[in-house]
């Protein structure tokens, strides 16, 4: 235990007001929820907060609870296990849920939470580029009350977020879901697990009663400074029953979109070729997850 | 699934040898009661840190500690200055040889810092946090130097030199001026040259790894405490307290016996824990404290600060008659030994052939120092890397030649009678019988799927002997305690209790095995070389031996026969005189229950220096399939086929050596050392530094041949290191069968195999 | 900084200890109550030698702070038998000769409680990726796996029973 964290205050307020307050009192605190990348940076040294602020105890931060058009709402400290654990969750959105679920070992997914997946805005998140192309909203509070954003607005940046002073994210809105919508997740990583994304790509579509794509949403880790929503493969989607030319021209743009660093998890070519792989492949399970749904 | 099968003649009916007791410590371990380094403490102890460097190469300008030791809480600091400089000593260790001088300087630094990590200064103080507050109050001042880490740019003329007395040894001339060359060793036999020339096939290839980790999951740990009158305790975790006791008394200028050391249970050591870092430290804090220190080192600390094994470069040129008969092989080896000589290149020299009968051959070695951890033992050090070139190089004639490779190996294989390239003549060993195993095996015969690929590897590893002590008491009630020296890695209570057991001819739950601190055992050498079973082993079997001798010599006394007319029969001792008529055998309880009448306690110790080890080989086999979109590697199927001598608690030998290919298989797809561009290492955790976890592995089914080994008792053969030699081998064949390439450099990430695959589409 | 006193169950008994706000629920079940069952093995949370169950959850206990175990039940090691009476995972483990350092062996038992308490008939499959966050470096796993097999089985047969 460092020097610092002999020094550490912790606060574990029961209320949104509560909370705020003691956010914007403590220029130097930092929100915990799960911890798993907190923690494990505090120890590191590389994050040295003079104080913790726990979300855990504040109505509406750990919880899911299905909304009355159909769509759910999340607890943003929610561990990754009892996401795993909500069937209905799980059949509308199971992209979402086996994304949130890949993040590291069982031990991490009984504390891991989307919002510090999302908050801690490492480019390699796991659930991140499942909830971008579920469209989630994430709800925000802070001195200036309660705003909601997209999700994809929230990464600045490796490491760093868009929230202003005192903003926390409280809870994840998804939206309901039409009929034949299904989304899926995929990553690459060197072992089969507990390590970090090389790769990411989450894809969801809902599909005409045809078959063919009405809207899909295609979303990449790793392969930027933070996760992408790639719009135009999106549209190499639209329209098509993900026929070879059509995931063709998903690879293409999903490739373009890619800006990715050589580092010591892979090396930015080979990280923009496997964005097109798994483009592709995280399309196809989508696709027909959704023709099972007609 | 595991098979035992036997050379006929060999089988005898044993009656706990053999058998499969729960371990005698298990319970311990399974309830979190067994206390390992970290988990001691001792009244009044003080917390203990390192600081290290954070440069690859420095010149240390100076250390100013007053801050520190000005903080309230702070109650000692050291640095090299506080330890005496000690002269070149070559001590054997176990299997490598240390230089005293240089492991001192490793210990703490003197007036350089050889890699990211070397220790500078440690403090004690009465919290971790005051502690750690002290490490960034000692400020420390460097002059950085530039640094070389990779093998053949430490050997180039133009490398920055790590230290100004290294003139290579084993060149002649002697070389004027320093490098980073230590040593050359060479081993040759005929004329390699000519014999290459003449073959009428030949292979040549150039295979590299990396720098890996032994990985063991429990960080070094200890508590030491020195007195006022120079005596000092230890508690540590390590592979041989002896080991520990002797490396520290040199370190610090202490006596032997001044020093006793008691052993905890250690969390993995995989020769790793065969040196010391932190005892010496932990001791010198506490002689300046006067209160006990306890010093555990981070995960990050383990990366950084102790001894990978080498990385390196193998050569391999080999040269045959086309109908499959080996005829030269020419290996060079370069391998890194981290900041101070003694990379296991030597032994590697001496295994790289061992498995074959090849007329001419010559294989040099080198010893290179880099600027990153000093290197130590892994499991059959220098083994492993030098297998993955020479049976990739052997797989590679085999498909040249159009032959079955197991048929290759057996064609040119060891046999009884062949000198080996390192000079014994083997006797007893059955690399033969593993071949054969692996060959019959339905996992041979099994049809392999598109993307798929089989890779087959052999191994072997000399086992040492050497000095064990063991003891043997028989308690009131008949019951048995044995004593010995060697800390249990890996199960070797269970295999000392059932071969007293054995001798005695008592149930083995009535044998209770107990490893005695350094004062109340005579002398070990430490648990490393796969060395226990056999030859502290031997020592528990002689002094039950004895204490069966004192039994029969008390019986005969009792029966006033003389001693040759009794035996010692399923545990009691028979009269054999017919002038007695029918006398009610004596059991070791009941002798035990008379002793103090017949003239005493009974028990027994035996000191030896075991001599004969048996070598062990293995043969695996390994099936992979890869994912050619992405380059990533799933291990389908693996054998582990091994002549084991005599498995004397089967379980444990299955576990050594399902164990050791769990850790070639990481070392061969996943595992390395990453330094970026300042020598500093970028994977300094689990995160990064890929071990393979439960779901990177299938079922390890294992084949036990057992040939025994003649020297030893029950014909037991060292198993442990053996079976990390084939797998780099195995899966880099497998691998490179399933992509259609040649794979040379390890590890084999998924982007390496990506990339191989596009440069042979495009 | 004062220390903050905490309220917990433990192994099923009450339990209180101080604590600063930085320690982790490791170090003060190690070094405040005296459980050194848990270990620690890498700090970060990478390989499972921590394990504890918090509120019927699988954690990694040196990624959780002590002071959030104010309140809440937690088990480890040192509760999974009951007196002198092991676990069946604890004893297949023995049958099956699934350790040999012993280090990582609590966190594998907890967590493969944690898999039968979520999953009583699992695969080899299921419980080789729930149990992908405990490394072990001594056994290559086989023995681990067929010793959670073996006890998931007899659980099973001792629930039919019963």
């Amino acid at each position: 235990m460092g020097a610092s964290l002999a020094q550490l205050d912790y606060m574990a307020p029961s209320s949104v007001d509560e909370a705020v307050k003691a956010l914007m009192a403590s220029s130097a605190a930092k929100v915990l929820a799960g911890g798993t990348d907190l923690i494990v940076q505090m120890r590191a040294g590389r994050a040295k907060p003079g104080a913790v602020l726990d979300l855990k105890r504040i109505a509406g931060a750990v919880g899911i609870r299905r909304e009355a058009d159909g769509g759910f709402v999340i607890g943003a400290a929610t561990p990754g296990a009892a996401i795993g654990e909500h069937a209905a969750l799980a059949q509308a959105w199971p992209g979402v849920v086996e994304a949130t679920n890949l993040i590291g070992s069982t031990q991490i997914q009984g504390r891991a939470s989307l919002g510090g997946n999302l908050c801690n805005a490492s480019p390699a998140a796991d659930s991140v580029p499942a909830m971008i192309a579920a469209r989630a909203i994430a709800v925000i509070v802070g001195p200036k009350g309660r705003r909601e954003a997209p999700v994809e607005t929230i990464q600045a940046g490796p490491g760093r977020t868009t929230l202003g002073p005192g903003e926390f994210i409280l809870e994840f809105k998804l939206p309901a879901r039409p009929a034949r919508s299904a989304d899926a997740y995929l990553r690459l990583i060197p072992r089969t697990e507990m390590d970090i994304a090389v790769v990411g790509a989450g894809v969801s579509l809902t599909l005409n009663a045809d078959g063919s794509v009405a809207e899909a949403y295609v979303s990449l880790g790793a392969v930027a400074p933070t996760c992408l929503l790639v719009a135009a493969a999106g549209q190499a989607l639209a329209g098509t029953k993900l026929e070879p030319a059509a995931l063709d021209a998903l690879d293409a743009a999903a490739r373009a979109a890619c800006n990715p660093i050589s580092d010591k998890r892979g090396t930015a070519e080979y990280r923009t070729k496997i964005a097109g792989v798994l483009a592709r492949r995280s399309a196809q399970i989508a696709y027909d997850r959704a023709k099972a749904r007609a | 699934m595991s098979d035992v099968l036997d050379r006929p003649d060999a089988k005898a009916g044993f009656a706990t040898v053999g058998t499969r007791p729960v371990r005698p410590d298990g319970v311990d371990k399974v309830t979190g009661r067994a206390a390992f380094g970290a988990d001691f403490a001792m009244p009044g102890q003080l917390t203990g840190r390192v600081k290290r460097s954070p440069h690859a190469h420095a010149r240390i300008v100076s250390i100013d500690a007053r801050k520190a030791l000005a903080l309230p809480g702070v109650k000692a600091v050291v640095t090299g200055a506080d330890f005496p400089d000690l002269a070149s000593e070559i001590v054997e260790g176990g299997e490598a040889a240390s230089n005293m001088r240089d492991m001192a300087v490793n210990v703490i630094a003197r007036d350089k810092v050889l890699y990211e990590g070397h220790a500078v200064a440690a403090v004690a103080a009465v919290s971790a946090a005051i502690a750690e507050e002290a490490l960034d109050l000692i400020e420390v001042k460097y002059e950085p130097l530039a640094h070389v880490i990779d093998v053949e740019a430490a050997m180039a003329s133009s490398a920055p030199v790590l230290h100004d007395h290294i003139f290579t040894d084993g060149v002649d001339p002697k070389p004027t001026l320093p490098s980073n060359i230590a040593k050359r060793h060479q081993f040759a036999r005929g004329d390699v040259e000519a014999a290459l020339a003449a073959a009428e096939v030949r292979v040549e290839g150039r295979y590299t790894t990396k720098a890996v980790h032994q990985g063991y999951i429990e960080p070094h740990a200890c508590v030491a405490s020195m007195s006022a009158d120079g005596q000092a305790q230890i508690w540590s975790s390590s592979q041989g307290h002896f080991m520990v006791r002797a490396y520290s008394a040199k370190i610090l200028g202490l006596d032997i016996s001044d020093i006793r050391v008691t052993p905890a249970e250690i969390g993995g050591g995989f020769g790793g824990k065969t040196v010391i870092y932190l005892e010496p430290l932990a001791l010198a804090l506490s002689r300046q404290a006067g209160a006990p220190v306890k010093m555990v080192m981070s995960r990050d600390e383990v990366f950084r600060a102790t001894g990978p094994t080498s990385g390196g470069v193998i050569h391999v040129r080999l040269g045959a008659t086309r109908d499959g008969k080996i005829t030269a092989a020419d290996v060079e080896l370069k391998y890194q030994a981290g900041a101070f000589p003694g990379s296991p290149v030597g032994a590697a020299c001496m295994t790289a052939l061992a498995c074959y009968d090849i007329a001419d051959f010559r294989i040099v070695g080198w010893d290179v120092v880099t600027n990153s951890p000093k290197v130590a033992a892994y499991r059959a050090p220098g083994a492993p890397a030098t297998a993955f070139g020479v049976e990739c190089a052997v797989d590679e004639l085999a498909k040249k030649l159009g032959v079955d490779p197991i048929e290759l190996r057996i064609k040119n294989g060891a046999r009884d009678g062949v000198k080996a390239a390192y000079g014994p003549t083997f006797q007893n060993i059955g690399y033969i019988e593993t071949l054969e195993a692996v060959k019959t095996h339905p996992h041979y015969a099994l049809k392999l799927g598109p993307n798929q690929g089989r890779g087959i590897a052999a191994g072997f590893w000399f086992n040492v002997g050497g000095e064990s002590t063991a003891a043997c008491h028989i308690g009131e009630d008949g019951t048995a305690t044995v004593v010995t020296g060697n800390p249990d890695i890996g199960g070797s209570r269970a295999s000392m209790a059932i071969m007293a057991a054995e001798v005695l001819g008592i149930p083995v739950d009535n044998v209770r095995p107990v490893i005695a601190d350094t004062a109340s055992i005579g002398y070990s050498m430490l648990t490393g070389g796969s060395r226990t079973t056999f030859a502290t082993g031997m020592a528990v079997v002689r002094a039950a031996e004895k204490v069966v001798g004192e039994l029969k010599r008390r019986a005969a006394g009792v029966w006033s026969v003389p001693e040759d007319q009794v035996a010692w029969e399923g545990g009691r001792a028979v009269c054999l005189d017919p002038a007695k008529g029918d006398v009610k055998p004596l059991t070791l309880k009941g002798l035990a229950g008379m002793s103090a009448r017949t003239g005493g306690p009974i028990s027994a110790e035996v000191s030896l220096n075991a001599q004969g080890a048996g070598p062990g080989f293995g043969v695996h086999l390994c099936d992979v399939e890869i994912d050619p979109e992405t380059g990533h590697v799933k291990v389908l199927r693996y054998l582990v086929a091994q002549d084991v001598g005599r498995a004397i608690h089967p379980s444990y030998v299955e576990g050594q050596m399902q164990g050791g290919a769990a850790q070639g298989v990481g070392w061969a797809l996943n595992e390395e050392y990453v330094f970026d561009a300042d020598g500093k290492m970028e994977n300094a955790g689990f995160l990064d530094y890929r071990v393979p976890v439960a779901s990177d592995l299938p079922m390890i089914d294992t084949v036990m041949i057992e040939v025994p080994n003649p020297r030893h008792p029950f014909g037991a053969k060292g198993v442990g290191e053996v079976p990390i030699v084939p797998p780099l081998a195995a899966v880099a064949i497998a691998v490179s069968e399933a992509v259609g390439v040649r794979m040379k450099d390890l590890p084999l990430s998924p982007p390496k195999i990506r990339a191989v695959l596009d440069a042979k589409a495009g | 900084m004062s220390k903050k006193h905490i309220t917990a169950t433990v192994n099923g008994d009450p339990a209180e200890f101080l604590t600063d706000p930085g320690t982790t629920l490791l170090d003060a079940l190690r070094d405040e109550l005296g459980l050194t069952g848990s270990k620690e093995g890498c700090g970060s949370g990478d390989c499972g030698a921590c394990s504890v169950i918090v509120d019927g959850r699988l954690v990694c206990s040196c990624l959780m702070l002590a002071v959030e175990a104010e309140g809440r039940r937690i088990e480890t090691i040192e509760g999974l038998a009951h007196g002198s009476e092991l676990h069946p995972l604890q004893q297949k483990f023995l049958e099956h000769a699934a350790l040999q350092c012993g280090f990582c062996t609590p966190g594998l038992l907890v967590a493969s409680k944690a898999l039968l308490d979520a999953n009583p008939d699992p695969t080899e499959e299921e419980a080789r990726y729930w149990l992908a966050g405990n490394l072990c470096r001594c056994t290559g796993y086989d023995k681990v796996i067929r010793a959670v097999l073996d006890a998931a089985a007899e659980m099973r047969q001792e629930r039919r029973v019963a």
